[in-house]
Order: structure tokens, then C-alpha cells, then sequence
């Protein structure tokens, strides 16, 4: 029952936000959506933990062998939750930004939260293509309509991207689906598949690319800079906060566990991949003079380690990977609301321009400067632990030869990330006030409120790591049973 | 319907009749799949209404209703001969019944004719402009060039097999000679002219661009799917058994077909002309069915033919209306008519194939019977690549209607837009629920 609430609330309120005709009442409308699904979430956290309230099951098309199958794992709790809690910061950190026809924004933001939570909670091959791609056709919308100059090109390039991506996975999933034993999309007869290698060989690369495209994965990101810089900032929240966790869980979820053996010999060529786009990805930050930029670079290094953490195959980079997942959203809604605070008092996002914020922003300095260390992963913030822990599995992983060498040309980045991070708070804060950032602004109550509960999450996660571990342990080690090649190898 | 244009001076009566008429035809043919059947004639062996024929024959009424209730009325544009045009389309629902259920290859020539014929006619009605003479008359003689393959094609076969019954002809080219070969090679191409399959679809765009809008929209869908039917129908009865042999060539036609349709429809500048590519393009995956020619390609193809006509028609609906057929015309379309719009993009998504629309379920079910098979796997990824090609042409009639400036207008009246939202909402609901059309094959 929580999985289809976290699925149809977003969705029938988002429908309904189509008919609003007033701003502020739309905008209070899908606050009020968005706090009820993170409600929901919880209690599928605390009270409702039985498997009887998590997973949902009816049919849907007989003939085809799908049916429509959602359920909350240990990853999709994690996930759901993210979604569930990022929204309702998107909505109060914008609370003040206004959109022209605002009912529509809103209605798409809304229908694209569906989409994400469908494609974090489907257990059916089918269903989970659907949601995939339901959740980009809001998000190609928020972006075309509301975005910078060079909106139109540039979303359409993200779209085709994508869209070719995905249509490959389709042909995937077709291939797997006609070699299941009962001609079944549902994952556990995906998982049982009988694929020969050399099927599997090919195979990989379908999936594989769609995820790449989609976290972005070096040489698959050239969409992701732009698209992040002309997106509505609320959109690119979104977009790097929550969206890039459907290339990391198609990976987890469906890949690895689907084609084992692939995953496993072609583990070496993706960690490859992830470590250029790492170093390429953060020494093009550091020459970034656009905030936005800047910020979408970084994300493309921090997603590329969790790529190579998953193809580590360990149980201790797993539940690294599923906490990260979660600290990188929350860390990188928290970079994006103060480029939103920024940019619209000063109007510009260039570095350069700024300066000298500090004194007369000290609250603003404050979050920002913990959000910063977040994103650098300093011990005691959030991402320390994500990071510690995906390090340890890439260090003590055995299905690499390169495990050594892997973690150490990986961990450069952390020092690139100080590098990048701290530059842009020294630039933004510190040095002269000049004329544009003279008359400067503390920043407001909703977005206090909003950035308060990042900053605890950050602190929280950072101290207490504990219930996140415990979410994770399960699903960790049966993905790693199921995806572990070295029985397979045996027969 | 003949007679009404002379007895009836009011437009709007004429209009009643047909749509009325058609009406009970479908009512008539959906109560004869349930099983309850008015009248029998003897058909002598020749015609064979089985379920997939009956399902079909469903589909294209019901496609031609809906081109009736949204089209009817802009058909008052072209000429002055209103009645006629509607007496035309019944001859050609008329030859679709007889594609879509024969039995004997004479009343698919037969049929395939009667289909032809009023269309040459329908093409040029727009008798004071050049264009639409032109096309009428490439169109008349590239289809009697097709014709005279076909009936050479079935002449040939006769000759091989002594039958022209596709079961008893079946049985005696099992082991085919160059006779049967030559003829069915003839019969595929003459049905590839007929579909505007690559080679054979140099004369499409000119004259779907020629053809006035609203007669276009109809023989670019219901008619070309209907032509789907008796391609896959022969194919699956007649040659059946040497399915290997021919293969292959649906394979080359398919994939030439997808290639050219996509990348030609990429540089059009005219909305029509756009979408005389895009139903080749369309045309490429129906084929995809025929390469596999298995339950799912059967299932497909009707879910493919409904998914294409309807949206097809709603945009051809849609640009009837409009002024300006190229790309600029639709700037700025959203603000002025936000329900029109809001169905065109489902119309545009459904033929791009995009989930949750009819659209996608159609190419999802092309893909799995060619998958099914074992083989062609570079045909289906090659097919997957031109359709997200497809999605660069479909989406820029989105992006003018809905992120450029402009002030596309549209005179609609509320029955227009309710229809298209019917339609829409139709769309959505085959994406969603595909038994629901399917189940007719089997219950």
C-alpha cells in the first residue's frame, strides 16, 4: 500500500495542479502534496515495516507476462525517502522564485516525482521501463519552458540522449525477457534468466549505456553541463538530486544481478571509464567560473566514484553506494539552493562578479560553508561516511586486479573537490564587497527553514550512520549474492 | 450516399447520414465478432471473416468514424461535390473490408482497386489547384504501374498453382519453382508500392503533399494500415511455409524503409510533408511485423495499425485548421488553444513511441516478435536508433507549439476539442490497458 501511495499521491495531485488558475494556491498545493509523500515514506520507515504494507502486486497485461509489481526494498527506502524529502525543500527553497503559468511547473514537478518514485519502486522489468522514461517527459517539459537562453537545443539534446539510451535498454530487456524460463518481466524471473555469455556480452552494453547516459558516465555526460546550466534551478535539483539515482539504481538493481557475468568481465572497462570522467569531470571544475557549472561538474566526479564502487562488488561499497546515493542528493539540493539564492538577488552566477558575501551574509555563509564541507566529505558531514565506505570497497575489492591503483587514482579527486570547493566559498564570501554584492541580503525564513533541515541531515547521517547501515544490509548482501560471479565461474 | 448529394442541398445532412451510417456499420461488424450476425451471403469460398479479419475491419470503422467526426466538415473546403467525397470513402471502406478478409487473390485484387480508384479521384478533387492535379496523376499512374505487377504477380501464381484459393496455393508451392517465386516477388512489390515501402516510395510525399489535407489524412493511415492487413494476411497464409526464404527481404525493405523515411523527414520544412515521411517511416516498423510473422506480430500489427491511425488523424485534424503548414505555423499554439495542444502532444508522443501511449505498446510489441524469432537483432536496434531519430521531427511541432513565440490561431469549436480530447484520452488508454483491443483476437 506505502508503494503505490508514494506513486499516486504525487501523480493525482500533479493532475490536479493542471487545473489551478491561482499561483500562490498551486504552490501551497504541492507543499502540501509533497510533505504528505514524505509522510507516507516515513511511515513506511517506522510503522508499516511489514513486507504486507511494502509491496504491491496486480495485474496488468496478462498476455505479456507483466504485471504491475512495486515494492520497497532496503535501496528503494533509501531512495523513496530522498525523493520524498528533497521535495518538499525544492518547494519551500523556491518558495519565493515565481513562474510564469505557475500551475503548469508545478503540475510537471509533481508528475515528474511520480516518475521517480515508479522507477525506484517497480519490480517489473516493464513497469520500470515506463516509469523511466515517464519521469524524463515532465522533466523535458520543466526544463524547454522555463529555462535559460539556449533552453530549447540544449534539453533536446538531453532528451534524444536519453531517449536513445533507453530505447536500447528496451531491446535488453526484450532479449532477457525471452530467454526468462516463464516468459516473465518480473524481476525475480529477470534475475533467473538463462543467458550464455556471449549473449550477456552484448547485452551489458544496451543496459549499460542507457544507466551511463543517464549518471552521467564519461564519454556518455556532454548533455549533463549544459543541461543542468539552462534548467530552472528547481528542475536541476531535480535533476542531480534525485534523477541521477536512476542510472545508479538501474546499475544495482538491474544490471549487475541481471548479467553477472558481463558485469564481471567488463568491470575493468567501466572503472576505467569512471576514473577519467572522475579526474576529467573535477580538474574542469576547478576552471569553471559559473556557478552552475562548476556544481555539475562535481557531481559528475562524485557520481563516476559510485560507479566504480559498484563494479568493486562488495558488500561494504554497496551500502557505501545506497548511503551516498542518498548524502549526494541531499548535499547537491543544498549547493543549488544557494546558487538559487544567489543568482536571484545578484543575477549573475559567475564567480568572478561576487565576492565579499560574508559580512553581509553571515547566516547565508554559514550553510553554505557546511554544505561545502559536505560536498568535500569531511569527517563528521554526511559524505564522509558514504565516501570512507566506497573507498573500502574499492580497496578491498576482489574482483579487480587494479584495486590499489583504482582507489588511489580515485581519492585524488577528494583533494580536487577542497581544490574546486573551497575556491568557489572563497570567492563568493570572502575578499571585497564590490557594488553588486554591496546591498546583499541575508537570506529568509523559508529558506532557513529549507537549508535547517539539510544542515541537520548532513550533521545527522555524518554522526549517526546507524539506521541507513541497518536499511541497507539486507538488500546489499542479496544483490551481491545473486551478482556474485565466483560460483557461477565454477559451473 | 450517392444519391443523397442530389437529393439533400443541406451539407450538414449529408454529413449526419454518413456518420450515422458508419455508425451502424461498425455496430453491425462488432455485433458479427460477438457472433450474432444478421444475414449470410454466400461468398463461395473467397472471402474468410475470421477474428483477426473481423478485429481489423473494427479498427479501420472505427478510425474512419473518427476521421468523419473531426475532418467531415473541412472537406467542405475542397469542392463543391460535398456528397461525393463521403460516397468515395464508402467505396474505399468497401475494398478495405474485401483486403481484409480474403480468401481468393482475385478479391485482393480486387479489393486493393477498389481502394485505388476513388483515392486517384480523392487526390485531384481539389480540381483548380495544379498540385493536387499532379499528384492525382503520379499517383494514377505509379498505382497503375503497381496494379500491373500485382496482376502479373497473380498470374504467374495461378500458373504454378492452378488456384487462386491462398489455402489450396499454399499447398502447392510447398516446394516452390520460379513460377511461384517470380509471382510472389511481383505480389511484394506491388504491396511494397502499395504501403510506400522503400524502394517503391518515391511517389508518397508528393502526393499525400498534393492531396487535400483532410483526404490525405485518410488514405495515410486507415488506408495504408488496411493494406498492412491483406500484406500480412497473404504473407501469413499463402507463403507461410517458406517463410526463411522471403525473410530477408523484408529485412532489406524494412530497414531501407525506416532509413529513409526518418532521415528524409529530419530536413522538411512543411508539416505535411514532415508527416508524408513520418508514415513511411511508420510504414518500415508495420514491416518489421511481416519479417516476424509470429502472434505477437499478428497482435502488433492491429495495435500498430489503431495507434497510427488515430493519432495520425488528429494531427492531420489539427493542421487542416491551420493556415500555415510549416513548422512556424504552429508557433506559439499553446497559449492560444492550450486543449488543442496539450492533445497534439500526445498524438506526437504516441507516434514517436513514448510509454504510456498506444504508440509504444505498438513498436514494444514489433520489437518483441522480432526478438521472438532468434534473428535480426541488428534489424531491431537499427530500428530502435531511426526512432529516436523520429523524436528530433515529432518534437519540433512541440517545441513551436509550446517554447516559441508566435500566435498560431485556430477557429475550433467546443465539439472539435472534446473530440480530440476523446481521442487523446483513447491513446492513453490502449497505452496503458493494450487487452483491451487485443482480447477481441481470442474472446
Amino acid at each position: 500500500m506505502i508503494a503505490v501511495l508514494l506513486i499516486l499521491i504525487p501523480l493525482l495531485t500533479g493532475l490536479a495542479a493542471f487545473f489551478f488558475r491561482n499561483e500562490k494556491a498551486v504552490r501551497s498545493w504541492a507543499l502540501f502534496s509533497s510533505v504528505a509523500t514524505l509522510a507516507v515514506s516515513l511511515l513506511g520507515l517506522t510503522v508499516f515495516k511489514d513486507a504486507k504494507y511494502l509491496f504491491h502486486e496486480c495485474e496488468w497485461m496478462q498476455g505479456l507476462g507483466s504485471s504491475f509489481a512495486v515494492g520497497l526494498d532496503g535501496m528503494g527506502q533509501v531512495l523513496c525517502l530522498l525523493t520524498a524529502v528533497a521535495y518538499p525543500i525544492i518547494f519551500l527553497s523556491t518558495w519565493n522564485s515565481s513562474y510564469k503559468r505557475a500551475h503548469n511547473f508545478f503540475a510537471l514537478m509533481l508528475l515528474a516525482q511520480a516518475g521517480l518514485m515508479g522507477v525506484f519502486l517497480a519490480m517489473d522489468a516493464l513497469l520500470f521501463y515506463f516509469f523511466w522514461e515517464l519521469a524524463l517527459i515532465p522533466v523535458y517539459f520543466l526544463c524547454s519552458q522555463w529555462g535559460g537562453e539556449r533552453r530549447i537545443q540544449v534539453t533536446f539534446k538531453f532528451f534524444v540522449y536519453t531517449f536513445l539510451g533507453s530505447v536500447l535498454m528496451l531491446i535488453g530487456i526484450l532479449y532477457v525477457y525471452s530467454h526468462t524460463a516463464d516468459q516473465s518481466f518480473a524481476i525475480s524471473s529477470f534475475y533467473k534468466a538463462d543467458l550464455p555469455y556471449n549473449s550477456q556480452s552484448w547485452l551489458f552494453w544496451l543496459f549499460f549505456i542507457a544507466f551511463a547516459i543517464k549518471m552521467p558516465i564519461f564519454p556518455f555526460h556532454t548533455w549533463q553541463p549544459d543541461t543542468y546550466e539552462q534548467s530552472p534551478t528547481a528542475t536541476t535539483m531535480v535533476l542531480s538530486g534525485i534523477m541521477v539515482k536512476m542510472g545508479v539504481l538501474g546499475l544495482l538493481r538491474w544490471l549487475l544481478p541481471v548479467l553477472p557475468i558481463a558485469s564481471y568481465s567488463y568491470g575493468d572497462t567501466v572503472s576505467r571509464l569512471a576514473i577519467i570522467g572522475m579526474i576529467y569531470a573535477s580538474l574542469i571544475a576547478i576552471r569553471q567560473d559559473d556557478m552552475k557549472r562548476l556544481i555539475a561538474y562535481s557531481s559528475i566526479a562524485h557520481i563516476g566514484l559510485m560507479c566504480l564502487t559498484i563494479f568493486s562488488e562488495n558488500k561494504i561499497g554497496f551500502q557505501g553506494v545506497m548511503i551516498q546515493m542518498f548524502n549526494h542528493g541531499v548535499n547537491i539540493i543544498g549547493l543549488w539552493i544557494m546558487v538559487e539564492l544567489i543568482e536571484r538577488q545578484f543575477g549573475t552566477r559567475k564567480l568572478s562578479e561576487l565576492g565579499g558575501l560574508a559580512q553581509k551574509a553571515p547566516t547565508m555563509a554559514i550553510f553554505f560553508v557546511i554544505i561545502a564541507l559536505a560536498n568535500i566529505a569531511l569527517p563528521l558531514t554526511n559524505a564522509f561516511v558514504g565516501e570512507f565506505l566506497m573507498f573500502t570497497g574499492v580497496f578491498t575489492s576482489t574482483v579487480t586486479k587494479y584495486n590499489i591503483l583504482f582507489t588511489v587514482l580515485a581519492a585524488t579527486c577528494i583533494i580536487f573537490a577542497a581544490v574546486y570547493t573551497l575556491n568557489m566559498v572563497r570567492k563568493i564570501f570572502y575578499g571585497e564587497a564590490n557594488a553588486l554584492t554591496a546591498n546583499a541580503k541575508d537570506i529568509s525564513l523559508n529558506e532557513k527553514l529549507a537549508l535547517g533541515v539539510i544542515v541537520i541531515l548532513i550533521c545527522w547521517m555524518g554522526v549517526y550512520p546507524k539506521p541507513m547501515l541497518d536499511l541497507t544490509n539486507d538488500i546489499s548482501d542479496s544483490i551481491l549474492k545473486i551478482s556474485d560471479v565466483h560460483h557461477l565461474l565454477k559451473k | 450516399m450517392m444519391f443523397s448529394s442530389v437529393l439533400l442541398k443541406q451539407k450538414s445532412a449529408v454529413r449526419g447520414i454518413a456518420i450515422t451510417g458508419l455508425a451502424v456499420l461498425l455496430l453491425v461488424n462488432i455485433l458479427e465478432s460477438r457472433g450474432i450476425s444478421f444475414f449470410k451471403i454466400d461468398v463461395s469460398g473467397m472471402m474468410h471473416f475470421d477474428r483477426f479479419a473481423l478485429l481489423s475491419i473494427s479498427i479501420a470503422l472505427f478510425a474512419t468514424l473518427v476521421f468523419f467526426i473531426l475532418s467531415a466538415k473541412d472537406m467542405e473546403k475542397i469542392g463543391a461535390d460535398y456528397g461525393e467525397y463521403f460516397a468515395l470513402i464508402f467505396f474505399i471502406t468497401c475494398g478495405i473490408i474485401l483486403v481484409a478478409s480474403f480468401k481468393s487473390l482475385l478479391i485482393l485484387f480486387l479489393g486493393i482497386e477498389i481502394i485505388s480508384i476513388p483515392l486517384y479521384i480523392l487526390t485531384g478533387a481539389d480540381k483548380r489547384n495544379l498540385k493536387s492535379n499532379e499528384a492525382s496523376l503520379k499517383y494514377f499512374l505509379m498505382g497503375a504501374f503497381s496494379t500491373g505487377l500485382m496482376l502479373m504477380g497473380i498470374a504467374l501464381l495461378y500458373g504454378a498453382s492452378g488456384t487462386f484459393d491462398v489455402e489450396r496455393m499454399r499447398e502447392m508451392i510447398a516446394a516452390p519453382g520460379v513460377l511461384s517465386v517470380a509471382g510472389m516477388l511481383l505480389l511484394l512489390f506491388s504491396m511494397s508500392f502499395k504501403v510506400s515501402a522503400a524502394p517503391f516510395h518515391f511517389w508518397t510525399p508528393d502526393v499525400y503533399d498534393g492531396a487535400p489535407t483532410a483526404f490525405t489524412s485518410f488514405m495515410a493511415t486507415i488506408v495504408k494500415a488496411a493494406v498492412f492487413i491483406g500484406f500480412i494476411r497473404l504473407f501469413d497464409e499463402t507463403f507461410g511455409i517458406s517463410q526463411e526464404k522471403w525473410q530477408i527481404w523484408f529485412a532489406v525493405i524494412a530497414a531501407a524503409t525506416l532509413f529513409i523515411g526518418n532521415i528524409t523527414a529530419v530536413f522538411q520544412q512543411s508539416v505535411k510533408r514532415m508527416l508524408a515521411y513520418s508514415s513511411i517511416s511508420q510504414a518500415g516498423f508495420m514491416l518489421l511485423s511481416l519479417y516476424a510473422m509470429n502472434v505477437s506480430a499478428k497482435e502488433g500489427i492491429l495495435l500498430y495499425a489503431a495507434a497510427y491511425s488515430l493519432a495520425t488523424i488528429g494531427i492531420f485534424a489539427v493542421l487542416n485548421k491551420l493556415n500555415d503548414y510549416t513548422f512556424e505555423g504552429f508557433n506559439g499554439l499553446a497559449r492560444q488553444q492550450p486543449v488543442i495542444a496539450a492533445a497534439m502532444v500526445i498524438f506526437l508522443l504516441s507516434l514517436a513511441g513514448i510509454p504510456l501511449t498506444a504508440g509504444f505498446l505498438a513498436k514494444f510489441f514489433m520489437l518483441k516478435a522480432v526478438i521472438a524469432t532468434g534473428s535480426g537483432l541488428w534489424l531491431v536496434i537499427f530500428a530502435v536508433v531511426m526512432a529516436a531519430v523520429s523524436v528530433y521531427y515529432y518534437f519540433r511541432v512541440i517545441q513551436a507549439m509550446y517554447f516559441k513565440e508566435g500566435n498560431a490561431t485556430i477557429a475550433a469549436s467546443g465539439g472539435f476539442k472534446w473530440s480530440l480530447v476523446g481521442l487523446a484520452a483513447l491513446i492513453i488508454l490502449l497505452g496503458i490497458f493494450p487487452n483491451l483491443l487485443i482480447y477481441w483476437l481470442y474472446f
